[in-house]
């Protein structure tokens, strides 16, 4: 009898939740870059309490696959840590698309080596020289003697995109760089290593490890939103043509306008594009 | 008193009296499907593992296809510079296939000495009541999942490594050598001990009985009568280690590199199931990048398909000693 009942409960629940959402379905689909990705599915989590009638999918394979959605059209949104290429942007056009770039927030990556290493600046010459193998002991850069552990992302992750593409020039890295496959493991790998040089994204930094000017400019929110910093760069949203104004697309894509916006970027790591 | 037994046991016999002995034809059909579907069924069931397996390798030699005919296969086996996404890419492939069998070969010199070892200790030395506490507990190594093997490694040992034995790299080839040979003991113990008992009691006393000391019997007889379970522990073992990726990932450091001078285990190494994992979350579908990925699969497939005949062999050949004895 117990059972019965919970399971008619649960039958009317379901039931009672289907008529909600059948009463109001408005769907969004948002598909692309895995470093938009926390950004993203904050905003749709903020956007399902908010419009509960709305029914928001979030794919995250890549930016390139975020592209090739909007110019077939199987989504409203791309997310992308980069800006759309010449053939993605031909492409589109052609198939009567007209991408719109959202700037939402700011990516800045930070060089970060052990606390008790003295060297307090590089270059980004001195840095790809570093990556590349050509620089293999800290006293080439006014360090001590001591040999260089360079700890890079995995080369599917946005941050490496930003510092293969900013500092690397894209330029291939030695074949002794180490590989890791997390913010907090690169982080956690230069804490306990004396001679390593590692970059994480600026939600990451703390006392455990010590942040390196590059180029003579120290990260923060500031350099970063203002570009002074150089290994930062811009993410986007793109639409199709620039969204109704008032329709669930440009509520979406001008959320980080908001200070839940705002708020949301800052919690995930990324700086607002907005003072406020 | 025996008649009223007799009809006690004849009572649930009566119910059947009014029933023919022959089958009425409907019957008959039915239990001839009954018997032969049930068959099928089972048979298919079974298929089923089957055909995964001959799935899984149609699915990753398809994908690696399109490489294998755009990309020069000899190039991806002899050469070490591993640069997928560069300009233009770089796919040798030799640095990672290399980074596998290092770290899978220091992972058995570590692990075969102390693997069969305890499998003699817990076999023909200690008492079955301490050997039914260990075996458990051993056997709890291999139920821990990898990923807290891989923190154990990051965290723990790398530093350790670093501080004490002055490395300058705390991931390195020992690094997930060492935890890899730890993950493979349960299973080179288990099989071990297995083949070292069925060891029938006969050689033992036999061999005590001609004056052999217990570690003469161990070494000139019970070893040389289980070598073939005792070889195939090692291949499964050696199978555990290059199939475990997520270890490796964290602990070897994966620099796609061959160590130099070779026997420099205080480098860090790529492996092949690294390469896979790391790569795969984000090369987009249908690039040369992506089906070279699926290339190394083959690679790594055909390596573990050659273990998995040679254990079986081996396996085989200890169970048809284990029946002659």
């Amino acid at each position: 009898m117990k059972k019965v009942s919970i399971f008619a409960v649960i039958l009317l629940a379901l039931v009672s939740a289907g008529a909600a959402t059948a009463a109001e379905t408005q769907t969004l689909q948002i598909e692309g870059s895995t470093t938009v990705g926390p950004i993203v599915d904050a905003f749709a989590e903020a956007f399902k309490s908010n419009y509960p009638g709305l029914e928001i999918t979030v794919k995250k394979t890549g930016s390139g696959d975020g592209a090739a959605a909007l110019i077939d059209g199987r989504c409203d949104i791309a997310t992308m840590s980069r800006f759309m290429k010449d053939k993605e942007f031909k492409t589109a056009v052609e198939r009567g698309i007209f991408p719109v770039a959202h700037v939402v927030a700011m990516d800045g990556v930070c060089v970060v080596v052990h606390p008790s290493n003295p060297v307090t600046q590089l270059s980004t010459s001195q840095i790809r020289d570093i990556y590349e193998g050509k620089i293999e002991n800290w006293k080439e850069v006014g360090g001590p003697d001591l040999p260089i552990v360079a700890i890079s992302r995995d080369s599917s992750s946005g941050t490496y995109e930003t510092f293969h593409e900013l500092v690397m020039n894209k330029e291939e890295m030695g074949s002794k760089v180490e590989y890791v496959n997390s913010n907090p493991q690169a982080h956690a790998r230069v804490k306990t290593t004396i001679g390593a040089i590692g970059y994480v994204g600026i939600g990451f930094l703390d006392a455990n490890v010590k942040t390196l000017k590059v180029d003579d400019v120290l990260p923060s929110k500031q350099t970063i939103a203002t570009g002074q910093y150089p290994v930062a760069r811009p993410l986007f949203m793109f639409t199709s043509g620039y969204p109704k104004p008032g329709s669930m697309t440009y509520k979406f894509c001008t959320f980080y306008l908001t200070e839940t916006g705002q708020e949301i970027i800052e919690a995930k790591g990324f700086v607002p594009v907005t003072n406020y | 008193m025996d008649k009223a037994l007799l009809n006690e046991e004849l009572e649930p016999a009566i119910g059947l009296k009014n029933q023919s002995l022959v089958l009425t034809p409907l019957q008959d059909i039915k239990g001839f499907l009954f018997h032969h579907l049930g068959r099928l069924f089972l048979f298919l069931i079974t298929c089923t593992s089957v055909l995964l397996v001959l799935l899984i390798f149609f699915f990753v030699i398809r994908q690696a296809l399109p490489f294998l005919t755009k990309f020069s296969l000899v190039e991806f086996l002899t050469t070490s510079s591993w640069y997928p996404e560069a300009g233009t890419p770089k796919f040798g492939a030799l640095s990672l296939i290399v980074g596998s069998i290092y770290v899978t070969l220091a992972a058995l010199i570590f692990a075969v000495p102390v693997g069969i070892l305890a499998a003699i200790f817990l076999s023909d030395i200690v008492s079955l009541k301490i050997r039914d506490f260990i075996k458990p507990v051993i056997e709890i190594l291999a139920a821990i999942p990898s990923v807290a093997y891989g923190f154990f490694a990051v965290l723990v040992l790398a530093p350790w490594m670093q501080t004490k034995w002055g490395f300058t790299t705390g991931t390195n080839a020992l690094n997930a050598s060492i935890i890899l040979s730890i993950m493979a003991l349960p299973t080179i113990i288990s099989v071990a001990e297995d083949s070292i008992s069925a060891v029938g009691r006969e050689l033992r006393e036999a061999s005590y009985a001609l004056g052999a000391t217990r570690f003469e019997t161990i070494v000139k007889v019970v070893m040389p009568a289980a070598h073939s379970g005792i070889i195939a522990a090692i291949v499964l073992g050696m199978m555990r280690a290059i199939g475990e990726t997520m270890v490796v990932w964290m602990a070897s450091g994966n620099a796609a590199q061959i160590p130099s001078p070779w026997w420099n285990l205080a480098q860090s190494v790529r492996t092949m199931t690294a390469t896979i994992a790391g790569d795969m979350g984000e090369t987009p579908k249908d690039t040369p990048h992506y089906w070279s990925l699926f290339a190394i699969g083959v690679v790594l497939l055909a390596m573990t398909f050659l273990l998995n005949i040679i254990s079986e062999y081996f396996l085989a050949s200890a169970k048809k000693k284990a029946g002659k004895s």
